[in-house]
């Protein structure tokens, strides 16, 4: 029966229908619906890892013990987990092996917009590209046949526009599959000796990709009108068929890695002009150009950011519809932490202690913003601890006094640990405070090893941040409440003057879980309120200026009270 | 109902509720017997950021996004994300919202201000406007959590559909725990 399905959702499907008996994957933006949705089957083992490198090593496990296994993240999980990739790629799988990761041109919920095709390249591994739901779906399974005929791990690639799009799939079976486990030394232990023998290995596979890619139907020509070629892959394809219709003939290409070479040159022979429309980097088009064929592609589109219908409209000289504006400025409405943020507190101290933050990847980013302005800088995941040891060291005790990491509970264990590790061993007088929300936040709610439960909710290992950080060699931790604003101000206060490493752990439970309990939303005395605005100061969404005086939004308030603290004249009830 | 595309847009401030908005005209049109795409926003902007979902259906939908000078209708749960979506209305395009202001931080913070009148500088442009009060019917529905239906309720009348098919969709995707407020939500929008 017709369903409409995500493209993550479809992509789960897919695995269980594809008989997968195993997923491993870190959370991340715009993946992490494939492995939520995955958990859903009863057939299916599903975790969530760390981290993403721990995941795809799992799954590489789970395929060589004789089962179809996955493992998704994003873009920038990849690099994470690049280090098995690449040499995975040498040693082959046993059961089939599909990496799903999802790209997000237009960085909806990124700190860079890299390309992945990068990696199926530089890997040396296949890659399909599905442009909507029922693809994904389609592809998904097909990707697991590539694997096991051609002994190689298959990229996914996905993308914000296909992960987070739903549209109309059919369901089939499932199709149970089961291998067994032989020893092959000279297979999987990828030492000199034996990956000299396996590189060769990989450069035939690719080349018997290439006949493949020839071949398969989900390369295909769309052969319309021929005064102009385009050839096109992922959601790029679903952009170009809404602008030209029947008015171009169409490459689509499923397989973006290795590039159908004879192909490519046949469609060239039947179009008048030829153009590749693809986001991001100009792969396919340089491809194409290495062919010698004359094409267009970034000269007309851009190397950033997503693409539209009426920008490939406009590049191709065809016409867009009409707009309408108003004449105001519309102001912006950027994200903020939610009301009830445990984590607005600690910022507000470290704010208050006017502290260099230098801070990691979670909600906690949006403590960069203004009012809070907060933090000073974030890279990847886990980097605030590494880049508070080396600014330390090379600042000395002036940048110690007032320098502090913050880093969440989820990417604390993702990354963070091993930069934690550092500042023990090689001793810099770091201050780190580990924002322990207990629970992977930004992504939507994901467990993590510090929460005590397992993706499906169920009791699982819980990770003691205090008796690790001890182990550690750490000797000064303390938890505070990030509620209590005093007590915030004491613990950073006195962890910066101290002459050694500390971890202070701000503790709290994110205020949108299910199990946390509201206390009833406040409400402002206008006597009282004399309008000076040390409210405003913590950016709660709740909080606002009506005539004068504080007003409080009582559908957003959740009663947490730091606003209380700051109010000079007890003008806040509740 | 022609066969050419047709494209919804339903935006609104992260966590009022559009998800379940789209995932109901989704519904909805597919049960029509129509191809849908229905793109979503997850991850950070969920945050009390502008939200936008793009719904659109037709014989054959390809691109799951709708741009600027395309949307049939915008849904919209607050006042000014309608005013920051208008140029995605196509000429003689729909705009049903909402009129709950809701301040985003650089209004909170004095940084920006929020602009007045925007139903009617909407309407000077041409543009037909729908507005009401929908926080307000939807307590009077039951909860407040209901503003959803309540204006998929008003958009109804901009449909050919009959009522058994928004029925069908409502019953698809509401919770049975909360269909009875939801349903009563719908009819007080439709009313």
């Amino acid at each position: 029966m017709k369903q409409l399905l995500l493209g993550n959702e479809a992509v789960a499907r897919g695995l269980y229908e594809a008989g997968v008996c195993f997923v491993s994957s870190y959370p991340g933006t715009p993946s992490t619906e494939i492995t939520e949705a995955a958990a859903k089957y009863d057939e299916i083992y599903c975790e969530w890892a760390p981290n993403e490198k721990v995941a795809m090593e799992s799954a590489f496990g789970a395929c060589l013990a004789g089962r179809r296994a996955f493992c998704g993240q994003k873009h920038v999980g990849l690099n994470v987990a690049a280090d098995p990739l690449y040499t995975m790629s040498y040693t082959g799988v046993n059961a089939g092996l599909v990496i799903g990761v999802a790209d997000d041109a237009g960085m909806h919920s990124s700190q860079n917009e890299q390309d992945s095709r990068h990696h199926a390249i530089a890997a040396k591994v296949p890659m399909l590209e599905p442009s909507d739901a029922a693809e994904a779906l389609e592809f998904t399974k097909t990707a697991y046949e590539i694997s096991e005929e051609f002994d190689t791990p298959v990229l996914l690639k996905m993308c914000t526009r296909v992960s987070h799009s739903q549209s109309v799939v059919e369901p089939g079976e499932r199709k149970e599959i089961e291998k067994k486990y032989e020893k092959d030394i000279a297979k999987y232990v990828m030492m000199p000796g034996n990956a000299k023998r396996r590189h060769p290995i990989v450069e035939k596979r690719t080349e018997a990709l290439r006949e493949y890619a020839e071949k398969s139907p989900l390369n295909r020509m769309e052969i319309l009108d021929t005064s102009i070629g385009i050839i096109t892959s992922s959601t790029s394809y679903q952009y170009v068929k809404e602008v030209f219709g029947d008015r171009a003939s169409v490459l689509k290409l499923g397989i973006t890695n290795p590039l159908p070479d004879k192909l490519i040159k046949e469609f060239a022979g039947k179009v008048e002009k030829l153009a590749v429309v693809e986001e991001l980097d100009p792969i396919i088009e340089e491809h194409v150009r290495s062919l010698g064929l004359a094409v267009q592609g970034k000269d007309k589109l851009p190397l950033i950011d997503e693409f539209s219908q009426n920008q490939i409209a406009e590049a191709f000289g065809l016409p867009v519809p009409e707009s309408i504006a108003l004449e105001d400025d519309i102001p912006m409405r950027p994200p903020v932490m939610c009301a009830g943020c445990p984590h607005r507190g600690l910022f507000y101290a470290l704010k208050k202690n006017r502290c260099t933050v230098l801070g990691d990847i979670g909600c906690y980013t949006l403590g960069a913003v203004a009012p809070l302005g907060a933090m000073e800088m974030t890279l990847c995941m886990g980097a605030s601890i590494g880049a508070a040891h080396g600014f330390n060291k090379i600042l000395g005790a002036e940048a110690e006094r007032h320098t502090v990491a913050v880093i969440g509970d989820s990417t604390f264990v993702h990354s963070g640990m091993t930069g934690l590790a550092n500042v023990a061993y090689n001793q810099s007088n770091s201050t780190v405070v580990i924002l322990d929300n207990s629970i992977t936040g930004m992504t939507g709610h994901q467990q993590n090893p510090t929460t005590g439960y397992n993706i499906k909710g169920d009791p699982a290992g819980k990770i003691d941040l205090e008796a690790l950080v001890r182990a550690m060699g750490i000797e000064r931790i303390r938890v505070v409440d990030p509620y209590d604003l005093k007590a915030c101000d004491e613990a950073i206060k006195e962890e910066l003057q101290a002459d050694e490493p500390s971890v202070i752990i701000s503790r709290r439970p994110c205020a949108l879980l299910k199990y946390v309990k509201h206390k009833p939303p406040l409400s402002v005395d206008r006597d009282k309120c004399i309008g000076c605005k040390a409210c405003m100061q913590i950016g709660c969404p709740a909080i606002s200026m009506k005539d004068g005086k504080a007003h409080v939004d009582e559908t957003l308030c959740v009663g947490c009270g730091v606003c209380t603290q700051l109010c000079p004249k007890e003008a806040f009830n509740g | 109902m022609d066969n050419k595309t047709k494209n919804i847009m339903i935006v609104g401030v992260g966590g009022q509720g559009s998800l379940l908005a789209s995932k109901l005209l989704g519904q909805l049109f597919l049960g029509e017997g129509y191809d849908v795409k229905v793109s979503e926003v997850h991850g950070m902007s969920q945050r009390g950021g502008s939200v936008v979902t793009y719904v659109r259906y037709g014989e054959k939908v390809y691109s799951p996004v709708i741009d600027k000078g395309e949307a049939d209708g915008i849904v919209s749960f607050e006042l000014l994300e309608a005013a920051r979506w208008l140029p995605w209305l196509k000429k003689g395009g729909v705009v049903v919202t909402n009129t709950q202001r809701i301040d985003p931080m650089p209004v909170i913070t004095g940084a920006a201000s929020y602009p007045d009148k925007l139903v009617e500088k909407m309407k000077a442009k041409g543009v037909k406007v729908d507005a009401m009060d929908c926080l307000k019917l939807a307590e009077e529905a039951g909860t407040a959590k209901a503003v959803n239906l309540v204006l998929l309720g008003r958009l109804s009348h901009y449909f050919t559909f009959p009522d058994e098919a928004w029925d069908r969709a409502i019953e698809r995707v509401v919770p049975k725990k909360f269909l009875e407020v939801n349903k009563k939500a719908f009819a007080m929008g439709k009313a």
